[in-house]
């Protein structure tokens, strides 16, 4: 099989993949889910760390390694920020004995 | 490649759609969350490990300012203003993207005979859709942020300076195909970026937040020509994976407000929004002060909270925690009706209510509880406007006509805490305001729900 063949197989089968995992969304999780699909495609930086780490290029390395820093930020950022997001879904699971003193910290 | 790298690449792309599979329900959001993250990690490392890398230690201080970067802001953001957050992080994504393909493409052009055609076209998308990622990220970014106006932003001419900017930009992307070259590549991106800022420009404030999601599946694909740019697997199928379901996510979210994403694209250049001037009118209306509502809520058997984005501005969500507890306490039946999109995107309201610890079971969404407004003493509007405005339901040719409503109109006596008779985020009047049945409370919201608070406890 033609290698481009291969990847177009790859290609098609994850678009039908991404559609089905997210498929049951509920509205509440809607920006959650957004903003941690947009953290997962912060992996670039493992693209960006490839062009960079092997050129030999002095124009090419700086704008390598600014890829690097957007990608990270993107990567990092976002994941982070999700999980800030997702800590106040799941810390009402336990159901605090609504406290004053836990008001405080988030105001 | 050793086998061993395909096959932690192949694990790391599995965990990914595990990841996008957890951040579907509530239970497995957070591990869905850690799962990618933990993924991405993986991934990032394993280069450093099998390859013999040059500039080490200068990437790796790369990726320690952009953790640090990435770190600071997603921490510092209040919670509000994370939309904008989530587009900025976008947007540099996109940015990352179109360089990394300018790079490639400088390492390919001088041998561009032995490149398949297909590559080379993979190349020219990615540098093109990430700019216009970024470029556009940027501009929602403003607009949320509100450093420029949140309106549509239209001049005559542009429809043309846009067509003949994706024009130039498909016959730049034909000659990288055919000659490529640095320059042409650097030419493609600055259009990408043009093209960027025309498509977010007229799109209406209310509508961003689907930008934001569009432009997310953009970088998903960017991403993904990349990975095929590059022949890495992870990136293939990540980037697939994110431009696919941020595709279908965006369709959600605009079916959700009853729009169709060309028309939040190109409404505004058709000219067929009514938007209004976004000034305050001078209309009669009924207002009173806290004292009349706190009676008004104090003795009403079932009481049905409408919460905003304003509210979240005036960080006011404690305070009207707190008077729902007291008015619970007093034996009213108090609920919270949730709009799906609620604050800035869909989901965001909830985010708000949940960081002041309001109770799940409280919250209740639109279709659930749209039955019962009509047997509703007082409805509570707190720094919300569009969300229950009728010019959904009655004005076609409104900028939100066809978006569900929450059924507030339906209910016996219904109050609007607002700052001021600004319109809210979509441009546009509230005739629900100059209704009989309706009583306004101005101030800030913070304030007034203080006022209210003490107006109830004092019954």
């Amino acid at each position: 099989m033609d290698e481009a063949v291969v990847w177009l197989t790859i290609f098609v089968l994850s678009v039908f993949v991404g559609i089905e995992v997210i498929s049951k969304v509920s509205s509440t999780l809607h920006t959650p889910l957004m903003s941690g699909a947009n953290a997962i495609h912060g992996i670039i930086l493992l693209g960006a760390v490839l062009v960079t780490g092997t050129t030999d290029n002095d124009v090419a390395l700086v704008v390598g390694l600014v890829a690097i820093v957007l990608a990270a930020v993107n990567m990092v950022g976002g994941f982070v920020v999700t999980d800030r997001m997702l800590q106040m879904f799941t810390r009402r699971k336990p159901k605090p004995a609504k406290s004053a003193a836990s008001d405080g910290g988030a105001a | 490649m050793p086998t061993w790298v395909q096959l932690v690449y192949l694990a790391c792309a599995v965990c990914f759609i595990l990841a996008l599979k957890g951040l579907s329900g509530p239970k497995t959001a957070r591990t869905g969350n850690l799962v990618g993250a933990a993924a991405a990690v993986v991934a990032v490392i394993v280069p450093f490990v099998y390859l013999d890398l040059d500039h080490v230690p200068l990437m790796v201080a790369a990726i320690a300012v952009g953790t640090a970067g990435g770190v600071i802001g997603a921490r510092k953001v209040q919670m509000t203003q994370m939309p904008q957050m989530v587009a900025l992080f976008n947007g540099v994504g996109g940015g990352a993207a179109a360089l990394v393909a300018l790079l490639e493409l400088h390492e390919m052009a001088p041998h561009s005979d032995d490149v398949s055609w297909f590559t080379l076209a993979a190349t020219a998308f990615t540098i093109l859709v990430g700019s216009i990622s970024f470029a556009g990220s940027i501009i929602t970014f403003a607009k949320l942020q509100e450093l420029m106006t949140s309106r549509p932003v239209i001049f005559p001419g542009l429809p043309i300076v846009f067509g003949a900017a994706v024009v130039a930009a498909v016959v730049l992307g034909v000659l990288t195909v055919t000659g490529p070259t640095v320059t042409i590549g650097v030419v493609l991106g600055l259009l990408g970026l043009l093209i960027g800022v025309l498509l977010v420009l007229p799109v209406g404030g209310a509508d961003v937040p689907i930008v934001i999601s569009l432009l997310n599946a953009f970088t998903g694909l960017t991403v993904a020509a990349g990975g095929y740019v590059l022949s890495n697997i992870v990136l293939l199928v990540a980037g697939t994976l994110v431009g696919a379901s941020g595709t279908y996510l965006t369709m959600l979210m605009a079916r959700a407000m009853g729009r169709s994403v060309t028309n939040i694209l190109f409404g505004a250049l058709k000219g067929g929004s009514t938007l209004g001037a976004g000034v305050a009118s001078d209309r009669p209306v009924r207002s009173a002060g806290p004292e009349d509502i706190a009676i008004l809520l104090g003795y009403a058997d079932r009481v049905i909270i409408v919460p905003g984005y304003g509210l979240a501005v005036a960080q006011a969500q404690h305070t009207l925690r707190e008077l729902v507890d007291v008015l619970i306490a007093r034996g009213t039946k108090v609920d919270y009706a949730i709009h799906p999109v609620a604050g800035r995107m869909p989901g965001h309201m909830n985010v708000l209510l949940a960081e002041a610890q309001v109770p799940y079971e409280q919250l209740v969404e639109m279709d659930e509880i749209n039955g019962e407004f009509k047997h509703t003493d007082v409805v509570l509007v707190v720094g919300a406007n569009d969300v229950v405005n009728p010019a959904a339901k009655t004005t076609p040719g409104a900028p939100i006509y066809g978006m569900p409503i929450l059924n507030a109109d339906e209910a016996e006596q219904i109050v609007f805490m607002k700052r001021s008779m600004r319109p809210g985020f979509a441009g546009i009047e509230n005739e629900l305001l100059f209704d009989p049945k309706t009583t306004l409370l101005f101030g800030d919201a913070k304030d007034s729900l203080g006022k209210l608070l003490n107006a109830v406890k004092a019954l």
